[in-house]
């Protein structure tokens, strides 16, 4: 068995016995990289140097007897979202194509101490806009089971990485399935933690109420490993929750009891392929068979879910995206262009009179054409439909409406977790499309979301995993519970994928 | 209700962008579409809802009013997009 | 009959909060530091950071609210005010909309001049929000450029907005002094307009009686770039007769159009209109969700309410009564700060005469405090020197005139007020000197003598001022006692 297919928790107990180096894995990883991420374009950049210099430092420390992280000398890649200090952070845009922060995020720092080797950075949807990683400025990411199919998104890279065995573990950001959706579609596990158990502090927010950083990784017992590592309180992220750590990676192998399953009656509306149910239902059973009770509840405003994240994520997005305006960092246009364009249009303006529409002032063009030449198109749309829900005399029929709506949504999750430990069901209607099927239609772009967009609302935990196959293709199962109760998803999934091995298939890559 | 291309214009002002006329229109009629499908909240009463703006139920975070060292200006301008390496430059916001 | 006028004021201080660091980061708040280099990737607004708010800048902003009889929300939020401009690094400034932390509050202001009725102005809102940085442009060079400095992006500021209650530049002006007062007897704010901890805007227009006994109310202006409170004076005194102008040419009312924004120009002593983009008024405010609300108890309340101490009005009441002095004396005096008034206290007990400790006070250490620009902790007389000194004056032992030289080298040779005597001189005659003294002078000057029989007691004063060429030391109130007894006795013998 190559390195590579190891999987995070059994590589550490190699790298712990000695029996291998972090060297010797990283270099495994670095060449699967070079091998198919030409095709795959899961990392947008590798840092071959840095991941190899520090896996030789944590070696050394190792072989010394000295004391190593948590991580010690695991390859772990970050989505292109989280600031590492004097390291580019694009978010996928060419707004960021240049930007080096100043500072490292609180998920990045604590890697770091973790003796983490950061591997590289992964591509996303940009600013994580998107489910598909077709938004991202610079490449496409392709689904390694189908490569004319989308990974999924925004975490695309994060999720191909981790499916095409070229790091085992991942950080991705999760706003409204970003982790999630794109771990189902490629076959991987991946959790949206609940709101506040990991730091934002260094994320580049997207919709600061709903944004949540989280682990990819091969199975349960990696993706506790790595979620172990990446949780606890931050004083520089007001909305972290204090509350004490468990220790994920041991609690993930304890068997729960008098587990009891909620099936969601809402989920299988129209719109829901057959073999995605097929294999949600069948998955249930699995789960009754360990013991598990199943039984239906119901969440009647999950249909609301949508419409009400894409009021909220995008007035969010319209505000926290202002900062790019081409004046302290980022992107700025060509201001002897600009100066030239608007000097053509007063000359109009002058000789048309009162026909033409008076030029804007030098300030406000330049900050139009940085924000319209810095962003792609469906971060645009976001910003306009955010500026329009937030604008004078539509603030209470949309923003606050949506505010209100969420916590129904809210309260759906709550009642159902009063009668269930966890709900369980798809996380998309059907399995990845292909590339550029959806690009022109965002709305049905924003539909994918349906099944992952209530537990960000709601500020609850949601894990995603496989379940089952369709023509080739990985379906997803998500178990969402309530907030903090991530060890028992955790477990649920582990008790799961060890009566299943649709966690340990494998595309095949030529 | 669908928007009108003025408005979509008035917005793109308003959220400092600048569409071209193909943009523009293309724009005008997604958000229309999209703005037609979130008419569906005004189905449900939420009278006596109260909103929900943050995900976690906290209250009352402070820090102490502990000086940290700032940063070095030189690091700070180092991702300026024009600096005279005390401040950072814009064209003349005489007037605005 | 020719239609009279009213002139209705609210205004809008703006006042930095004396906290060490920023709002949301742990940057300096130090004025005056070289551009840049009092900011980080917080106040900057850079991708990713969070902002964790200041404890203290909420307690001093709670402190003033309570101070200024505001009610306190039990809940309270922060929002984004959101506007584009280079200074503004974010895109959005964090504030409080549609929450404030307090409301309904009111400062009482008079003047003790009584140019004015004592009244109530009414404070419609307390609440919290951060600066934004500096654009600079240095127009004389012509340069195509302007600078950003963020050293104040992110400072603590507390915004104050009053009913429009005030009446006249006078009033405006001495509630700006009354708050300012209070804040600094709070601690809260140095309120130094020239380094912008005060800043002012006001809300201005008319309520116009035309003569068939209507009240018209003319559009509100807002005013800005006002930078002293003489300024304040000033541009409302301008505004009045620039809006009543406006009224009689065009009759526009309240309502007819859109708010005016205009600026003060200090130099040419007029307000000029103010470019006003029509877009840039839609704010788009919404709750901040990187920061969580504030929920403050009644109890906390309570506990603010029991440390706020002292404050001016009080003071001024507690002084008038306890010492006896005039509302205009405690008025100069509490106006000068705690500081000068515990001085007061001091030597007003050790002397045992308030009127005499408040005249001394404000008529000779005020002037050295202006004159040298010290304050009171400076002052090289200690409070019960001060007060022996007075004690010697309420006893006669120098009069008022000597004891004003005593002073004046007391000040610059710090010895004692016997030592000083001592140096100057000055040593009590004993009565039979001073009988001697007397006879001798009502010896010379009979005409004086007649003058003062004839029933023109002013002579009498002739007598004291004669007294001191001869000998300095003399008490001048014996002087003229013991003149008229000599006199009296003369013509009944």
């Amino acid at each position: 068995m190559s390195l590579v297919e190891l999987g995070a928790t059994a590589l550490l107990a190699e790298l712990e016995a000695g029996r291998v180096s972090s060297v010797e894995a990283v270099r495994a990883y670095l060449e699967r990289i070079d091998r198919y991420d030409g095709e795959i374009g899961a990392f947008l950049r590798v840092d071959r140097d840095g991941a190899l210099a520090k896996a030789e430092e944590v070696d050394r420390r190792r072989r010394a007897g000295q004391a190593v992280g948590r991580l010690g000398g695991l390859p772990v890649a970050v989505k292109d979202i989280l600031c590492a200090r004097g390291e580019l952070t694009t978010c996928g845009s060419r707004m960021l194509a240049n930007f080096r922060p100043p500072y490292d995020a609180t998920v990045v720092s604590r890697l770091q101490a973790a003796d983490a080797v950061l591997i590289g950075r992964t591509n996303l949807d940009e600013f994580a806009m998107g489910g598909s990683t077709e938004n991202s400025a610079f490449q496409k990411t392709r689904n390694p089971w189908d490569l004319e199919r989308i990974p999924g998104g925004s975490s695309g890279g994060a999720a191909a990485c981790v499916a095409a065995d070229m790091a085992p573990l991942s950080i991705g950001t999760d706003t409204g399935g970003s982790i999630r959706q794109p771990a189902a579609l490629c076959g991987i596990t991946g959790l949206k933690p609940t709101y506040g158990r990991v730091s934002r502090f260094g994320l580049v927010a997207f919709a600061s109420s709903l944004d949540q950083v989280g682990p990819l990784a091969r199975d349960a017992q990696d993706t506790a490993l790595l979620l172990e590592v990446i949780a606890g309180h931050d004083p520089r992220d007001s909305t972290s929750v204090d509350r004490p750590v468990p220790p994920y990676h041991q609690l993930v192998r304890q068997p729960l009891k008098g587990l009891s399953i909620g099936l969601v009656r809402e989920h299988y509306a129209a719109g829901l392929e057959p073999e995605v149910e097929a294999a949600v239902r069948e998955a249930a059973r699995v789960f009754q068979s360990l013991g598990a009770t199943v039984k239906e509840v119901s969440m009647p405003h999950s249909k609301y879910g949508v419409a009400a994240y894409y009021i909220i994520a995008p007035s969010e997005a319209s505000s926290n995206l202002a900062r790019y305006d081409g004046v302290h960092y980022g992107y700025r246009t060509d201001e002897q262009a600009m100066l030239a364009e608007l000097a053509a249009e007063q000359a109009l303006y002058q000789s048309a009179g009162t026909s033409a529409a008076e030029p804007d002032s030098p300030l406000v063009r330049l900050y139009r054409r940085t924000r319209s030449e810095g962003f792609g198109p469906e971060v645009k749309r976001r910003i306009m439909l955010g500026t329009y829900a937030l604008s004078a005399g539509y603030y209470d029929a949309y923003y606050l409406k949506a505010l209100k709506v969420r916590r129904l949504i809210r309260q759906d999750f709550d009642q159902a977790f009063a009668q269930v430990d966890m709900v369980a069901g798809p996380v998309t209607t059907a399995p990845a499309f292909k590339l550029g099927e959806k690009v022109n239609d965002p709305l049905a772009m924003y539909l994918v979301d349906l099944y992952t967009v209530s537990a960000n609302l709601s500020g609850i935990a949601g894990l995603a995993f496989p379940c089952g196959f369709s023509r080739g293709l990985p379906i997803g199962l998500q178990l969402q519970g309530p907030p903090f109760a991530e060890e028992r998803l955790l477990a649920a999934c582990y008790m799961y994928q060890q009566v299943t091995d649709w966690h340990l298939r494998r595309p095949s890559l030529s | 209700m669908s928007l009108t291309r003025e408005e979509v214009e008035k917005v793109s002002l308003l959220g400092r962008l600048r569409l071209t006329e193909e943009e523009l229109a293309l724009m005008t009629a997604q958000l229309g579409q999209i703005v037609e499908y979130v008419q569906l909240l005004s189905e449900l009463n939420t009278d006596d809802v109260e909103p929900m703006a943050h995900a976690v139920e906290l209250s009352n975070v402070f820090r102490d009013d502990v000086l940290v060292a700032s940063y070095d200006r030189a690091e700070m301008l180092a991702n300026a997009p024009r600096s005279d390496g005390e401040c950072y430059l814009v064209p003349a916001v005489l007037g605005e | 009959m020719t239609t009279r006028y009213e002139l209705i004021i609210g205004l809008e201080v703006h006042v930095q909060l004396l906290t060490r660091t920023k709002l949301f980061c742990g940057c300096s708040t130090r004025f005056g530091a070289p551009p840049n280099t009092q900011t980080c990737p917080v106040c900057v607004g850079m991708p990713g950071v969070l902002p964790v708010m200041n404890r203290r800048a909420f307690e001093l902003a709670l402190k003033t609210a309570v101070a200024l009889r505001c009610q306190i929300a039990p809940f309270t939020k922060w929002d984004r005010k959101q506007y584009y401009y280079p200074d503004l690094p974010k895109g959005y400034q964090i504030s409080q909309y549609d929450l404030p932390f307090s409301s309904d509050g009111c400062l009482e202001i008079s003047d003790p001049k009584g140019r004015f009725e004592r009244k109530r102005v009414g404070i419609i809102r307390v609440h919290l929000e951060e600066d934004a940085g500096k654009s600079m442009h240095d127009e004389a060079h012509g340069r195509a450029d302007s600078r950003i400095d963020l050293n104040r992006a992110g400072v603590p500021l507390l915004e104050i907005v009053s009913q429009p209650d005030m009446r006249s530049p006078l009033e405006a002006k001495a509630y700006l002094t009354e708050l300012k007062l209070l804040l600094s007897y709070l601690g809260v704010s140095d309120c130094n307009m020239q380094e912008g901890s005060l800043r002012v805007d006001a809300n201005v227009n008319l309520h116009v009686y035309t003569p068939d006994g209507h009240l018209v109310p003319t559009p509100i202006v807002e005013i800005k770039n006002m930078n002293s409170f003489r300024a304040v004076e000033r541009a409302l005194a301008y505004e009045a007769e620039r809006q009543f102008k406006v009224w009689q040419e065009t009759g526009q009312r309240l309502g007819d159009v859109p708010k005016q924004t205009r600026g003060w120009d200090d130099v040419a002593n007029i307000t000029r209109p103010q470019r006003h983009k029509e877009e840039s008024s839609d704010y788009r405010y919404f709750p901040d969700p990187d920061l969580v609300p504030v929920i403050v108890s009644e109890a906390e309340v309570e506990a603010v309410r029991q440390s706020l101490g002292e404050l001016p009005a009080e003071m001024r009441n507690r002084l008038e009564v306890a010492y006896n002095i005039s509302p205009y004396d405690s008025d100069v005096l509490v106006n000068q700060g705690q500081a000068l008034v515990a001085y007061f206290e001091q030597v007003a007990q050790q002397c045992g005469d308030g009127k005499l400790a408040s005249n001394w006070i404000q008529q000779d250490v005020l002037r050295t405090l202006k004159e040298r620009t010290i304050g009171i902790d400076e002052y090289p007389v200690s409070a019960q020197r001060l007060a022996e000194l007075l004690r010697a004056v309420r006893a006669g032992r120098v009069d008022t005139m000597r004891g004003r030289e005593v002073l004046a080298r007391m000040l610059d040779t710090g010895r004692t007020v016997d030592e000083t005597m001592a140096e100057l001189g000055i040593a009590q005659l004993d009565e039979a000197q001073l009988m001697a003294l007397c006879k001798e002078l009502v010896a010379e000057n009979p005409k004086l003598v007649a003058d003062v029989r004839a029933g023109k007691l002013q002579a009498a004063g002739a007598f004291v001022g004669q007294a001191k060429r001869k000998n300095p030391n003399v008490n001048p109130a014996r002087v003229r006692e013991l003149v008229l007894e000599l006199i009296q006795g003369q013509s009944e013998g």
